[in-house]
This record gives structure tokens, sequence and C-alpha cells, in this order.
């Protein structure tokens, strides 16, 4: 047993609204750069519906993630190290940026210089943003937003395909809900297995899956190989970028933005210990099928002592094992197992788990004028709805229904036993029985689901303090540096030598890093000077705006200021 | 040796050799950012699926080809038992095909660069120098290659060009060899030291990076945080000095 420390989150797909906040403020904190027009780090997107880059989760067109060979062993889907070096010139199973979307903006200024007195209101057209001409927007991230176009978009979803043409319609008339993603973080990812530089590793201290922005040549098999299409090739630098986890946060105990911006509070983030010597072995479990269960099982539980002293063994914080215990993650994952992995069969370990949604059964029984708490009609409605629950396991547990199946279960036990307490009703613990739940054991879940407050929901150790002042190697961050965003970085316009992508990497974000350092130490909230004059919601944590806006010009720094 | 041949197979040879050897080093500690193949696959793919295998394995090929026509002596493949004819044939036909594919993919590259609006949009002066010295390089050489052949009285570089190059390489430059020589391989000579000179300062940087490391090294990297390289010495410490408390 090797334990290692994982950063995992699960988000809870019932309570999302689809708004989207998430998508924007994780890109005005990453992507909001030249060259990452088209990136979403984070991305919203409405099942069924094609995703984001469109019909990404097709592996037999993308290749992504890992498949098992002739002799049962795990390879690269897309093939091996000799594969991808031949096809290094030209990458075959690259999405072009159409699959994406041609970013654009549009021609505002003609609406302040365009002549007066014209017969028609003057018009801001759109303009690619990758050449500067005229452009016909016809795609974007979430062009089938809440199934926007309609069943001939719907159509493509490349889950659909695997259910019945009858299903298809039944589920589009019935059923839609919201799939926030973010990088997976994944145990064994293929995005670095992938990557002939080695750009791209995986830390050991907190499993974020990162890329060495001066290690990456840009050869974008990482692209391919990545199932969930979430590492992303900035075509100005020419280096791939993806979400890093909002490291400098977690490194200081606060949550990635968009958790903490996640206007449904629907997002979970702990550690959980896994056994790293299991990983590979769990990833080539034979049928896909049983992978769900086996990527539980590579989890370790944190109160086993046996557990904890193998987990000192390999130097883990004694604060890490204690975050791991108390962990949100963990409890939804293996105590009240209702989150579920995006797409198993990808087997690549994925550590952004979700609790599939019940809404769509409970909004069905009361569109049909039943009683949509009643545990009794629940159990039934799940029984009967194959529907969702055939999508929802193509989703989450690589088609089968049963897991999906025991979760909706839970979660409505859970509904209808809440209920009657909170009408005041004798609770009836019959309907934890139905479940093979203690009523305790419902309370605490309903307590997790419903009512955990922030520091429940975010069980964030520090980064080690043992080992050495967090500040005086803030330096070293700018060796990891992703983010371009302060003003005069190569990514903001600003220029080496050798074009736009050369020079120095952009420190990500030092000023933050002191700043958030600070906060967390104290309550003094920081000066927000050194955050270069612009809007940075890699500060954001909700106490307070400083630090996330540039300061208010003074009079003794501005020119024209109005000295008294 | 009149000033004019010392200039152009003396001096020159040896700043570009200097310049391409520096300019490297340099810019790897200062610019490891900006080292990368700078793809245009995102823009346009169709193109490039033809074009770029075509030139890369096609210049691959003239890479080989420069090694052993430039670097090993003609008495060491003599040694070797490799009669004057079997050489001339393979250089020959190897030559071709290798040059032919290489002037093909770049002719394709290139129109896709001119025509594909985002590839267009993204091609810097840096790139466009760059394009100029290699077409031109590689335009001369085919050039002396197929139009040798085809006229019937193929130079033999082997006994002017090839030893002058490694001349320079001894720092023994033997200029009479080399002035000797056709004007043609002249010139491919004089344009491929500048394309040198050029060449740590352009996206061709890349060519350093081949991945062969790839083949050996396990799947998964991990890293520690605490592992991160230290910070390269030209840079002034960026952090902003706050005094504690
Ligand atoms: S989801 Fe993230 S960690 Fe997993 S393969 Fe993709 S980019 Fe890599
Ligand atoms: S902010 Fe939260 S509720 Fe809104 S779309 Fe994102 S995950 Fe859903």
């Amino acid at each position: 047993m090797r334990v290692m420390a994982q950063m995992a989150m699960v988000m809870n797909l019932d309570k999302c609204i689809g708004c989207h906040t998430c998508s924007v403020t994780c890109k005005q904190a990453w992507t909001n750069r030249s060259g990452v027009e088209y990136v979403w780090f984070n991305n919203v997107e409405t099942r069924p519906g094609q995703g984001y880059p469109r019909t990404y989760q097709d592996q037999e067109r993308w290749q992504g993630g890992w498949t098992l060979n002739r002799r049962g062993r795990l390879t690269l889907k897309a093939g091996g190290r000799v594969k991808k070096l031949l096809n290094i010139f030209s990458n075959p199973l690259m999405p072009s940026i159409q699959d994406y979307y041609e970013p654009w903006t549009y021609d505002y200024e003609h609406l302040t210089t365009a002549p007066a007195g014209q017969a028609t209101s003057p018009v801001a057209r759109p303009k690619s943003l990758l050449t500067g001409a005229d452009h016909k927007i016809t795609w974007s991230a979430n062009w089938d937003d809440d199934l926007g176009g309609g069943p001939e978009l719907t159509v493509n979803d490349p889950l659909l395909a695997r259910v019945s043409e009858k299903i298809r319609l039944d589920y589009e008339r019935a059923f839609m809900f919201y799939l926030p993603r973010i990088c997976e973080h994944c145990l064994n990812p293929s995005c670095a297995a992938s990557c002939p530089s080695g750009a791209i590793y995986k830390r050991t201290e907190d499993g974020i899956v990162l890329v060495d922005q001066d290690r990456c040549r840009g050869w974008r098999m990482c692209v391919t190989g990545c199932p969930y299409k979430k590492v992303y090739f900035n075509h100005r630098t020419g280096k791939a970028e993806k979400c890093t986890f909002c490291y400098p946060r977690i490194e200081v105990g606060i949550p990635t933005v968009c958790s903490e911006t996640c206007v449904g509070r629907l997002r979970y983030i702990g550690v959980v210990l896994y056994d790293a010597d299991a990983v590979l072995t769990a990833a080539a479990t034979p049928d896909v099928k049983d992978l769900y269960q086996a990527q539980r099982e590579v989890l370790l539980d944190p109160d086993d002592p046996a557990v904890q002293a193998a987990a000192e063994a390999a130097g883990i914080p004694r604060d890490w094992v204690t975050a791991a215990q108390r962990s949100p993650v963990w409890a939804l994952i293996n105590r009240f197992q209702v989150a579920l992995p995006l797409h198993p069969e990808y087997r690549t370990m994925p550590m952004v788990w979700y609790i599939p949604p019940l809404s769509p059964v409970v909004d069905q029984l009361r569109e049909t004028g039943h009683d949509g708490e009643d545990a009794g009609n629940l159990f039934g409605a799940i029984e009967a709805l194959r529907i969702p629950i055939g999508y929802l396991a193509e989703l989450f547990t690589a088609g089968d229904p049963a897991p999906v199946d025991g979760v909706l279960r839970r979660l409505a036990a859970m509904r209808s036993y809440m209920r009657d307490i909170n009408l005041g009703q004798p609770p009836r613990p019959e309907i934890a029985a139905a479940v093979g739940m203690s009523t305790a054991e419902l309370q605490d879940m309903f307590r997790l689901l419903a009512v955990a407050k922030y520091d429940e929901r975010y069980v964030i150790p520090p980064a080690h303090p043992e080992l050495g002042d967090l500040r005086e190697r803030a330096h070293e961050l700018e060796e990891l540096a992703c983010s371009l965003d302060y003003d005069d970085g190569p990514g903001m316009g600003g220029s080496g030598p050798f074009g736009e992508s050369s020079g120095g990497p952009a420190p990500v974000a030092v000023e933050t890093f002191h700043a958030l350092k600070t906060r967390q130490t104290s309550d003094r909230l920081t000066d927000a000077s050194s955050s270069r004059g612009r809007v940075n919601l890699l500060n954001w944590d909700g106490k307070s705006s400083e630090g996330v806006f540039p300061p208010k010009p003074t009079a003794s720094s501005t020119d024209e200021g109005d000295a008294p | 040796m009149s000033a004019g041949n010392i200039l152009l197979w003396v001096i020159v040879p040896y700043i570009c050799i200097a310049t391409f050897v520096l300019g490297h080093i340099w810019r790897y500690r200062y610019d490891k950012f900006g080292w990368t193949t700078r793809s245009s696959q995102l823009y346009e793919r169709r193109l490039l699926r033809i074009g770029s295998p075509l030139f890369h394995f096609g210049i691959l090929l003239v890479i080989l080809g420069h090694v052993v026509g430039i670097l090993i002596p003609e008495s060491t493949t003599k040694a070797l038992g490799v009669s004057e004819h079997a050489y001339h044939l393979s250089a020959v036909t190897l030559g071709t095909v290798s040059g032919v594919m290489t002037v093909a993919g770049m002719a394709i590259l290139i129109y896709r660069r001119r025509t594909t609006g985002p590839v267009f949009s993204a091609t810097t002066t840096n790139d466009k120098i760059m394009y100029v010295l290699l077409a031109l390089t590689i335009g001369l050489g085919l050039a002396t290659t197929v139009l040798g052949n085809a006229t019937g009285a193929a130079h033999d570089y082997r006994v002017d060009v090839a030893p002058w190059f490694r001349s320079v390489l001894y720092f023994d430059p033997h200029t009479h060899l080399i002035v000797a020589a056709p004007i043609g391989f002249e010139i491919h000579a004089i344009s491929a030291w500048l394309l040198f000179a050029f060449w740590p300062f352009s996206r061709l940087v890349h060519v350093f990076s081949a991945p062969v490391g790839y083949l050996t090294r396990p799947y998964i990297v991990y890293r520690s945080r605490e592992a991160v390289t230290p910070r390269r010495g030209w840079e002034g410490s960026r952090l902003p000095v706050e005094p504690p408390g």
C-alpha cells in the first residue's frame, strides 16, 4: 500500500441551475487572455446535448483515454508511444477550432463612430478573434444550452446514440439537466501519459495535474489523450493549458474559484487518500461496468488505523489525514455512496464526482399530478423511468443502471424522510431501511447535502507548513505558471523578443499568492496595490472584494487628478 | 586569398556557428516558455495533414543525407566498400526523393499559411524571415542536385564542399576548396549559414526538443511541489518585498 493524497471534488447536480457563473468566474481568473479565448477550464453543458467540444464523448472518433489491448493491458486508446511520435507532425485526432467554436468579439467601436442621421441604427458586427474578419456565429461553448436548437442538435449527443429511438424522444420531452465540468485531475491521467515532452505532471502532494509551461513544446498529444477534452491548446503561445484546480488558492486552504462562486453551492472539495499501487490494476479492470466499484476501492478509509499508519509512513502530514477524515468528498463517495465518477469507462480514474440529479424524476411526478416527495411514488417512478436512468448510467457508470438506481433511491429516501420531519409528522424509519441506511445516516446525508456550511463543504488543508515558509518559496511558483494574467505579461498583448509567447513566464499571481497567504493567516485584508491594476478574481473569497479590483487612482498617481 | 573570400568563407561561417551555439544556450535559458513548435493545427488540419508530414519526414531524410554526404569523408565510405557508383546512385535517388518531398510539403505549407485566414494572421515577421531562409536553402540545395544530374555533369561535392565544411568544423578552414566549387553550392552554403544564425531566434528551436525520451519514460510523471526548478539566473526577484507583520 502506497498512500497518496488527492484533492477531489463532488458536484451535486440536483442543485445546478445552469447559470454559468462558475464558467465565467473561472474564465475571468484564468483564461481571460488572447490565445485562449475559446477555452473554458470550467464549462456547463446541458444534457442531453453535444457538449464542448462537440461530441467529445465519442471516443470511437476522438480516441481519448485508455483502453485494454488484446492481452488485457492498459494502453492509450489513441495509440502507443511510437505511433504518437510518428503522428507528431500532424495529429489526426486533435479537434480543430470549429469543434470548439471560433471565438469572436463585436465591432463596438462602430456604434460610436457611425455617422449620425442614418436611416438605420448602427450595428456592432461580430468579428472573428482569429482573423479579425466578419464572422458568422454558428456555434459556441454552450450553443445548445437548455436544449436550444432542438432535437436536430440534441440528436448528435453521442450518449443518445446508445439508447433506442423511442427512449430518445421521450427523454427529450421529459428531461434536461446541467453538467458542469472541469478537469478531473485523474489518478491515471492519460493527458500526462500522452505528453511526449513529459511536461504534464501530477503533484505528489495533492494530486493536482498541471502543465509545466516551460517544458511544453506544443506537440498537442495531450489534447487527444484527455477523453474529457480538458487540455486546451493556446494558439498564441503554442502551449497546452488546463484547469489548475486553482492551486494557488488550494495551497492556502481556500476553494477553487468555480466552487467559491457557485450560485447553487453544489460543489464540495476535500482530500481523499488512495492507494497509488492499486491504481493501474483498478484502471485495467476487464469489464467497464466494474470500473465504478474498482475506482471506489482504490480510495482508502482515513479512519482505518492501518491506513493512517501507512499515510504517516508515506510522509502525509497529520493535518491532511485529519482533513481526509472530515472530507465531504469521501463521505459522499463511500459513506453515503451517492457520488459517481464521470465516464469511468475512460479508465483515467477521474476525481471529480457527481451526485446524479433526482429532480427529473420529481418533476415528472409533479407534472403527472403525483406527490413528488412521497417515498412510494418516488421509488416507483425511479423504477418506471428507465430513460433517465439509462442516460445517467451512460454518463456515470459505463451503462450499468444498478448504481444509479441505488443513488437515486437513497436521495429519494432522504427527501421523503426529511419531509415528514419538516412537516412535523412522525418520521418513518422504514424509508431509511428500504434503502439500507440508518435514520442517523440519512440525517447526516441531509445535513451534508442541504445545510452544510462553507467549512463543511470545503475541507482543504493548507499546503504543508512544516515544509518551509510558503512565502520564501513563492517565487518558485513562477515555474508552474499557467496564468499570464498580469497587465504587461506576454498574454496580455505584450510581447517578448520572439513574438507573442516568448520571454519569462508570467508569475502565476505571485501577488495573489502573497495576498492569499496573508489573508489566510491574519484577519487583516490585504493591500490590493500589488495586483497590477487589473480585476483579478483569483483573489475572490467572498469575504471582501479587496485584492480583486484594482486600486482607485489617487490624485497623486494620475496626471489629471483633481488636486484639492 | 581575397578579403571578400575570407569574409564569406571564414568570418561569416564562424560568426554563424557562434550565434547558433550561443543563441541556443541563451534562448534556452532566457526563453523556455517561448520554446515551442507553435503549431497552427488548431486553425486548419486538412492541408496540414498532407503538408506537414511530407515536409518533416522529407527534411529528416535530407538531414540524414547531409550527415552521410558531408560529415563522412569519401575515404571512409570507400573503406567500407561502397563503390563510387553505388554511392552516387543512392545519393541522387535519396536526395531527389527527399528533396521533392520536402519542397512539395513546404509548398503546401506555405500555400496553407498564405490562404488560411487564421494561420496567416498568426504568422509573425520572425516566421516570414525563417520561411525565406529555409525555402532559399532548400530550394538551392534541391536545384544543385537535380540540375547537376539533369545536365549529366553532376558536380562531386565530396571533393570540395564536404572537406571544406569539415575543415571549418576543425577550425582549419580550407577556403580554396569552397571557392573552387560551383556557384550554386556556394550560395546554398551561404544561405545555410544565415539560416543557422537565425535558427536559435526562430521557432526552428523545436528541432532540439524532439521528444525521443518519450519512448522510455514512465507514462505518468509525478512531481513534487518542492521539486520545481529554481528561479532563472537572469531574473531579478519579482517578489514584492513585504515587511513582516
Ligand atoms: S481530465 Fe484532466 S487529468 Fe484527466 S486526462 Fe483530462 S486533463 Fe488529464
Ligand atoms: S455556478 Fe453552480 S449552479 Fe451555476 S452553473 Fe456553475 S455549477 Fe451550476
